[in-house]
């Protein structure tokens, strides 16, 4: 019954997957990176992205990959205007208040969905939804293949900005030491603000290329906050590289579970394998031995 | 000059402890049921919040999953009385040992692998999550739907009662019991090595102190108190379920409260209850027409007070205390001088 095919057809379609969680989860790098933050409300992030497309198509009819035009520059300032003037303020405050300080706002912005948009599952479809490319036996969804590549697309892009351009240089001093940075006549506030809407608007692109794939509701976030931390620990904090290669492989992961098990069980596999991470290699698959 | 006053220094936290005590004694003859579950939910969760404070604000390792030995402790009793008929406080037991063992084994490998801070936070937090997962998968956990715990009939026992009134009382004593715990340690010596391993653990370490040792002696303790209270929990709203047992919304509830009120304090986790627990269960009463409006409420809250509290209210009643004290102490000396005064003459 499993065939090679079938197998080839599994990591296809994780690889695929992968590479939208890995784009959700550079956003949480880049700011557990350079802010020293694990920001538990990333997943509402994905969210909003998420009901941004789907206001726009429902509405004016924008495809859901037009949108991204919009859905971007909203998520980095509500991102960091909320960097701004909250999360700012306790960035060096103990961790469980910088958790806390996280999951305020990820109530505050979950219940608001759900006052405003009400509980309903809602769902883009457009109408190249059941298109299909396939390569002899093999079928790849042109959605997910089009998702994939905006979001390897956008990482590339995020990469080069941060390897070439002067502020994602300085978002790397930082990222490397905070002190030094500061010394050298960065503006740290700057770069926090900066971090937060980047990280931010990486999540919103996550929810925005996804939207014509999953059902929308306030509570979607959960499900890409939780990967997104087991992708990150596994590529090393603020590790850019190691966050997308943790994407791919979670995505794989997750794709080929489906052999084995069935329904929601798969996740608590994904988790498990998380906790083993954490275990042996705390400071990522790809880490160095210094945080 | 403080020798003219009465020579106690616990003389009014004694006072003050009689008169609160007896108030909770007799105040759920007064209240009708709605209030009285209020209070109970309050109780509940100061003993949960002040049970993880142990963990988490004492021994100040980043532990996020108290809801694990919550679930865990909730589901044994039920499930153990649902298939072979025993007693709920046997269950209790039993469940608060497999909590302890579980979390003293989740605990042991993360301190063995040097896991601290945001990692030790991230595996504690998605230990639960697992073990949620499990639960609504596997039909011998009662699946999605949870376990009804069957009515029987009203006795101490079978740990069933007719009204809340009896709840109210063991949940009361659980609390109590719980900030006694908590006193002890404090007041031993193992307290003042609690206190160096949250400052400086590697200083406590350079000191002599087993740190592991006291990291897991504090962990234990307080899984196993968790475990019963989620005993308690389950068997006051008679079921459980994957996502009241081992939600993360549990384990934000338990340690808001201890946040709000002032981490790693002894009353600190009681004070946050006292304020929370009634402020969101009102607010939901008032505002439950419009879905999720009181939990944004409770997001502002939260951020308000880690921004602009971020110590606790708990200082805050500690300074009123203290002018209260002084106050006290102040009369008391006055009356005493009088006497003297007349002595004299």
């Amino acid at each position: 019954m499993i065939s090679v095919t079938f197998i080839l057809q599994l990591l296809i379609n994780g690889l695929l997957r992968g590479s939208i969680y890995a784009l959700a989860a550079i956003g949480l790098t880049l700011i557990f990176g350079v802010m020293n933050i694990v920001n538990f409300a990333h997943g509402t992030f994905v969210m909003l992205g998420l009901y941004i497309s789907y206001w726009l198509y429902a509405l004016l009819g924008i495809d859901p990959y037009i949108s991204l035009v919009i859905s971007v520059p909203t998520l980095f300032v509500i991102g960091g205007l909320i960097e701004k003037y909250t999360i700012h303020y306790s960035i060096d405050a103990p961790e469980i208040n910088q958790f806390l300080i996280t999951v305020g706002i990820l109530l505050f912005i979950e219940n608001m969905a759900l006052f405003i948009f009400s509980p309903d599952f809602r769902a883009v479809r457009v109408e190249y939804q059941g298109a299909i490319i396939s390569i002899g036996e093999l079928i790849i969804g042109i959605i997910p293949l089009v998702a994939s590549a905006i979001s390897v697309a956008l990482t590339v892009g995020l990469y080069l900005f941060l390897k070439k351009t002067d502020l994602g240089r300085a978002l790397r001093a930082v990222a490397a030491n905070k002190e030094g940075a500061r010394l050298m006549g960065i503006n740290l506030n700057y770069i926090y603000f900066i971090a937060f809407g980047i990280g931010s608007a990486c999540a919103g692109a996550a929810g925005t290329i996804i939207s014509p794939m999953y059902y929308i509701f306030p509570q979607v976030g959960h499900l890409f906050l939780l990967l997104s931390f087991v992708i990150v620990i596994m590529g090393g904090q603020g590790n850019f590289i190691g966050a997308f290669l943790g994407g791919l492989i979670i995505g794989v992961v997750e794709s080929l579970c489906i052999i084995f098990v069935t329904g929601s069980i798969k996740d608590a596999i994904v988790f498990s394998c998380f906790i083993l991470v954490l275990f042996f290699k705390p400071f990522g698959l790809f880490g160095k031995k210094e945080r | 000059m403080k020798h003219h006053g009465v020579n106690h220094p616990n003389l009014l936290r004694n006072y003050v402890l009689i008169f609160l005590i007896g108030l909770f004694l007799v105040l759920p003859f007064f209240l009708n049921p709605y209030f009285l579950h209020i209070m109970i939910m309050t109780f509940l969760f100061a003993y949960l919040s002040r049970s993880w404070d142990l963990i988490g604000g004492y021994a100040g390792q980043f532990f996020l999953g108290p809801v694990a030995m919550f679930g865990i402790g909730g589901y044994t009793s039920t499930l153990l009385y649902v298939h072979f008929n025993l007693y709920p406080w046997i269950g209790m037991v039993i469940g608060g040992i497999l909590g302890m063992a579980i979390g003293i084994s989740l605990c042991y490998l993360s301190f063995r692998f040097g896991l601290t801070g945001i990692y030790f936070g991230l595996a504690t937090l998605t230990f639960p999550e697992i073990l949620r997962i499990v639960v609504l998968s596997l039909e011998i956990f009662g699946g999605v739907n949870g376990v009804l715990i069957p009515l029987r009939k009203s006795s101490l026992l079978h740990f069933q009662f007719d009204g809340k009134i009896p709840y109210y009382y063991i949940s009361f004593f659980m609390m109590l019991l719980s900030i006694y715990i908590m006193y002890r340690i404090e007041k031993s010596k193992s307290g003042y090595y609690y206190i160096a391993i949250r400052e400086d653990e590697e200083a406590a370490e350079s000191l002599g102190i087993d740190t592991f040792k006291y990291k897991l002696i504090a962990t234990g303790i307080g899984c196993f108190l968790l475990s019963i209270g989620g005993t308690f929990h389950a068997q006051y709203l008679m079921f459980v379920s994957p996502d009241s047992s081992f939600g993360i919304a549990v384990t934000l509830e338990i340690i808001i409260r201890s946040i709000v009120g002032g981490v790693g304090t002894l009353l600190g986790p009681v004070i946050g209850s006292f304020i929370l627990t009634p402020l969101s269960d009102i607010s939901r009463g008032i505002l439950g027409g419009y879905r999720g409006v009181h939990l944004m409420l409770f997001g502002v809250i939260i951020i308000l007070i880690i921004l602009f509290l971020p110590q606790g209210v708990g200082k805050w009643f500690e300074k009123l205390y203290d002018n209260l004290r002084t106050l006290f102490e102040e009369k008391i000396s006055f009356l005493v001088k009088k006497d003297e005064f007349i002595k004299y003459k």
